[in-house]
């Protein structure tokens, strides 16, 4: 971040007569007979005019105002903020796979095809499951498309039930993509520790009840070891476990969801499989089943016939179509070139490393004086809650206090069991001296709520912005989401 | 390996702060029979030089494909990516960040989205847009979701039978169970645009049309607002081909209650259908019922402008169950993309752009006209994509033309329209050099006599 000043908005720089591109020039002879034909615009007003090194500068300058995981650690809890290989990056700008379009001949796009197949296989082998889509281009574009499998396989069976269970503790994607599923989210009680209540789920747990979601290793970065009790409860009761696999690169190699009884999962390729979270997308999330709910995937799925020629396939059991085509392509070709680095040994060292990491820093910031409401060993990510904190300092403050450290903050404010949590997800690509350097931060940040809380409250210091007025921006009067020619 | 940084050292003095002898200790908390006790079977880990290699040899495989002549469409546009952009976007703050929840640490994703919003609403005419959601067929469904919630009255949904074929596919898939009826919208064979019967349209919720529709047909949003408005109805329209949008008369400008479309034109490659753009815009009074983010303008402490996620109680982090949408990744840097792509080319490219388009098909179109054996199935109004009949099937014309000129003729409407059998729809961009169309000429001529 070393660009402070406020940048201009692109439509209050350049003048007129600017152009950023040379096009070819258009035949004259051709110019005035077609466009008659047309109800055409006036100008494009309010668009800018500018060259290509102002366009350059504007953007060069907004992306300093911005912090990645490359400039600085960024331990996003929940959302895996690894190192994105480079290697990927040059892989997915090569000619022969940005240039391919999906209407080509099935027999001219065979190298697509096999590359995704041969990351479904990849993907079946890593989490145990039998078959993937990998249609979805978000997590909870997976978690929609998982349940919509679930619902067909019910209406195949000629039963239809409305409820989904879901642990308080969950992402909030989890209800929602529910909802738009059609079924009817019952909230759970979790344990503190944010495990399962086996008898609350014995409550609840009826025959309209269509599948429980699970979050494994849980939101709070622990793993449900009740989990295998629970999904014979599930089965038990021909209902389906769901996986909200945000979580997977604990257990890389280590555990896979589907030896735990498992039916569906989900995955992110942008938090396990190290794509690029691109300041918020686009990412892919691959939603894996096991074999009885196969028929039910998203069309097109991938074949490969007798003679290894692959093609597209519409089940007619299908839940149809989720996406234009076969999702995000090029971030699939990323995590595919991501798992031919890492094979096996790698995977395992992935989560070994990420959770080695996870609790040094759990250890360490209780030695702090930071509240770790569960101290025992976790998995790939660490809780703190605010608790130890002085009267009148609150999460948010040493959150906004990390960046002034050069850090960006945690998650806060989620799992929302915990009372003002702070959730810590290191991943494994961050070296010793970096954790070192974060605790060391962590402790100056503690030790100035004590003495100097001001300089939590007023933080941070040195961004482009100061606290921004959230209330205000949101005020239906004040309500600004575009800008307007005054 | 080379992204993981520990060391035997520092692995070792972990566990000792840890205090505990073996790492597999902390995964103990998975209970054993779970643990997995063998090797993954995964092919062998390659060195980058090795795996570069072999994924150039990979990519080789198309690039046969890739460089044929091609006139393919239908909602994957091709068009020429400047250098800048590519350059920019490989600036690791935008690559490498997250969903911007701390302001004061993202002003740079904050206010390129932020400026993507303005775009999106000054193309299209409509008051504001979001942040972008996955793709145009996504956009459909979601926009549909909104009316549901907007509407008070109908039930039914009303869909041109001309709207793309996936992106019908994909709307019942969302709407299959939550049990929102679909009803077709038939067209006119004679000019390939969408017939508004206000007799035929019941207890609606909305009206969805393409603009221009999967013909290239340049539908008249202006009757079908006035048959929307009749029925008391909210009208959507879906463009599949945003650079259209420079050259037409914008959708707000008819009254469209949602505007959503497919931005992938501005900036991003084919790419085998994805990463893709979704775009949604609607009017001031439907703000809040958007689905997806909304990047606001307002203050810091201060008194400095500053950028912030806002109306942020629509989405599923906190609304949970009652949320807009379940949407979180959206298309961030792909929505950053495009906002490049429109700055660099501005108010007087991106209409000349357009235009190039416009002129570059209609100059094919006049060229096929002449041609014995090709008509024109439909008379409506186009942009750069138009449908032709031959006397044979529109998979064998396009079978002949790849195999035997290397030339990717268009798209077979047959699949999705068994009765224009023989109709291929044909898309022409600046990317179509005068070459391409005296060989695909050339071609039609010889194949067709």
């Amino acid at each position: 971040m070393i660009h402070n000043e406020p940048e201009k908005l692109i439509f209050e720089q350049g003048s007129a007569g600017r152009i950023g591109v040379d096009l070819p020039e258009i035949p004259s002879d051709l110019k005035v007979l077609p466009r008659k034909l047309l109800q055409t615009r006036g100008e494009l007003e309010g668009f800018p005019e500018v060259s290509e090194p102002e366009m350059i500068r504007h953007y060069t300058r907004l992306s300093q105002k911005n912090v990645g995981v490359d400039g600085t650690f960024y331990p996003l809890g929940s959302c895996t903020m690894k190192h994105n290989p480079r290697m990927n990056e040059r892989v997915a700008s090569m000619k022969g796979w940005t240039g391919l379009h999906p209407y080509m001949p099935v027999s001219e796009t065979q190298s697509a095809f096999k590359m995704l197949f041969e990351f479904e296989q990849m993907m079946n082998e890593i989490c145990g499951m039998d078959a993937f889509t990998l249609n979805p281009v978000a997590g909870s574009h997976g978690e929609l498309t998982g349940l919509k499998i679930i619902r067909a396989a019910f209406r195949a069976r000629g039963e239809k039930r409305e409820k989904v269970l879901i642990p308080t503790s969950a992402h909030g994607t989890n209800p929602a993509s529910a909802v738009l599923a059609g079924f009817t989210p019952i909230n759970i009680e979790v344990d503190p520790d944010g495990s399962v209540n086996i008898e609350a789920l014995e409550k609840v747990l009826d025959e309209n009840v269509a599948a429980m979601m699970i979050t494994n290793p849980s939101t709070l970065g622990l793993f449900e070891t009740n989990i295998k009790k629970i999904a014979d409860m599930l089965h038990a009761k021909g209902a389906y476990l769901y996986c909200d696999g945000a979580n997977l690169n604990a257990l890389v190699g280590k555990a896979r969801p589907g030896d735990m009884g498992f039916d569906v999962i989900q995955t992110n390729t942008h938090k396990t499989f190290s794509t690029p979270h691109g300041g918020g997308g686009p990412g892919a999330g691959p939603v894996g089943v096991k074999k009885e709910l196969i028929p039910f995937l998203p069309c097109p799925r991938i074949i490969k016939d007798k003679d290894g020629r692959f093609a597209p396939y519409f089940d007619k059991q299908s839940i149809g179509r989720i996406h234009s085509h076969y999702g995000n392509f090029l971030v699939l070709l990323r995590a595919y070139v991501y798992l031919r680095t890492m094979g096996d040994k790698g995977l395992r060292d992935v989560a070994e490393a990420a959770v080695l990491n996870a609790n040094y820093l759990r250890v360490s910031l209780a030695a702090l004086g930071y509240k770790v409401p569960f101290n025992r060993p976790c998995m790939h990510e660490c809780l703190l809650s605010e608790e130890n904190m002085p009267k009148g300092v609150v999460t948010l403050d040493v959150a906004k206090r990390l960046i002034d450290k050069g850090f960006h903050p945690m998650t806060i404010y989620f799992p929302l069991t915990v009372h003002g949590a702070m959730l810590i997800e290191p991943t494994e690509t961050e070296t010793k001296e970096t954790l070192d350097e974060f605790i060391k931060a962590m402790g100056e940040v503690l030790e100035e709520s004590k003495e100097t809380p001001d300089l939590l409250h007023e933080a941070p210091h040195i961004t482009p912005v100061q606290r921004v007025n959230e209330a205000e921006a949101n005020h239906p009067k004040k309500l600004n989401l575009r800008w307007k020619k005054q | 390996m080379r992204y993981i940084p520990e060391t035997k050292s520092d692995h070792d003095a972990m566990l000792e702060t840890i205090g505990v002898d073996h790492v597999d200790k902390l995964f103990e908390q998975i209970p054993s029979e779970l643990r997995l006790k063998k090797p993954l079977n995964l092919p062998a880990p390659l060195s980058e030089m090795e795996l570069t290699a072999v994924m150039e040899k990979f990519a080789e495989e198309s690039e046969a494909a890739v460089k044929k002549t091609s006139f393919l469409g239908g909602g994957i546009n091709r068009h020429f990516i400047p250098a800048a952009i590519s350059a920019l976007l490989s600036r690791e703050e935008f690559l490498t960040s997250y969903t911007p929840y701390q302001p004061e640490a993202s002003q740079g994703t904050l206010q390129a989205l932020y400026e993507f919003q303005t775009y999106i609403a000054m193309l299209s005419g409509m008051d504001v847009a979001n942040a972008s959601l996955y793709d145009g067929a996504t956009a459909t469904a979601e926009a549909v979701l909104m009316a549901k919630r907007l509407s008070r009255k109908g039930k039914i949904v009303y869909v041109s039978k001309a709207l793309h074929p996936h992106y019908r596919e994909t709307l019942s898939t969302y709407m299959r169970d939550i049990d929102v009826p679909i009803v077709e919208l038939p067209f006119d064979e004679k000019t390939g645009k969408t017939i508004f019967d206000p007799e035929k349209i019941t207890d609606a919720m909305c009206m969805v049309v393409g603009y221009p529709n999967y013909f290239g047909v340049i539908e008249d949003l202006g009757e079908a607002k006035e048959v929307a408005t009749k029925v008391e109805t909210l009208l959507i329209s879906v463009t599949t081909e945003a650079l259209s949008l420079a050259l037409l008369k914008p959708p707000g400008e008819f009254g469209v209650d949602i505007f959503v479309g497919e931005g992938q034109s501005f900036g991003l490659p084919p790419s085998f259908g994805g990463p893709l753009l979704g775009l949604i815009a609607t009017g001031t009074a439907n703000v809040r019922n958007l689905p997806g983010r909304l990047i606001g303008r307002g203050k810091d402490k201060e008194g400095k402008d500053a950028f912030v996620i806002v109306i942020a109680t629509r989405e599923q982090h906190i609304k949970r169950e009652k949320a807009t949408s379940n949407i979180c990744t959206n298309e961030a840097l792909c929505a950053t993309t495009a906002a490049m792509y429109l700055t660099l080319h501005g108010k007087k490219g991106l209409p000349q752009l357009a235009e190039l388009n416009y002129e570059k098909a209609f100059l094919l179109r006049s060229r096929l006209s002449l041609i014995k054996n090709i008509e024109e199935p439909f008379s409506g109004t186009t942009f750069n994509e138009f449908v032709i009949r031959t006397k044979l099937s529109g998979c064998e014309l396009l079978h002949r033309l790849a195999s035997d000129y290397k030339i990717f003729g268009g798209i077979a409407l047959a699949d999705n329209y068994p009765e224009n059998k023989n109709d291929i729809l044909i898309s022409v961009t600046e990317m179509n050099t005068d070459e391409d169309v005296d060989k695909f000429v050339h071609a039609l001529t010889e194949i067709l006599k």
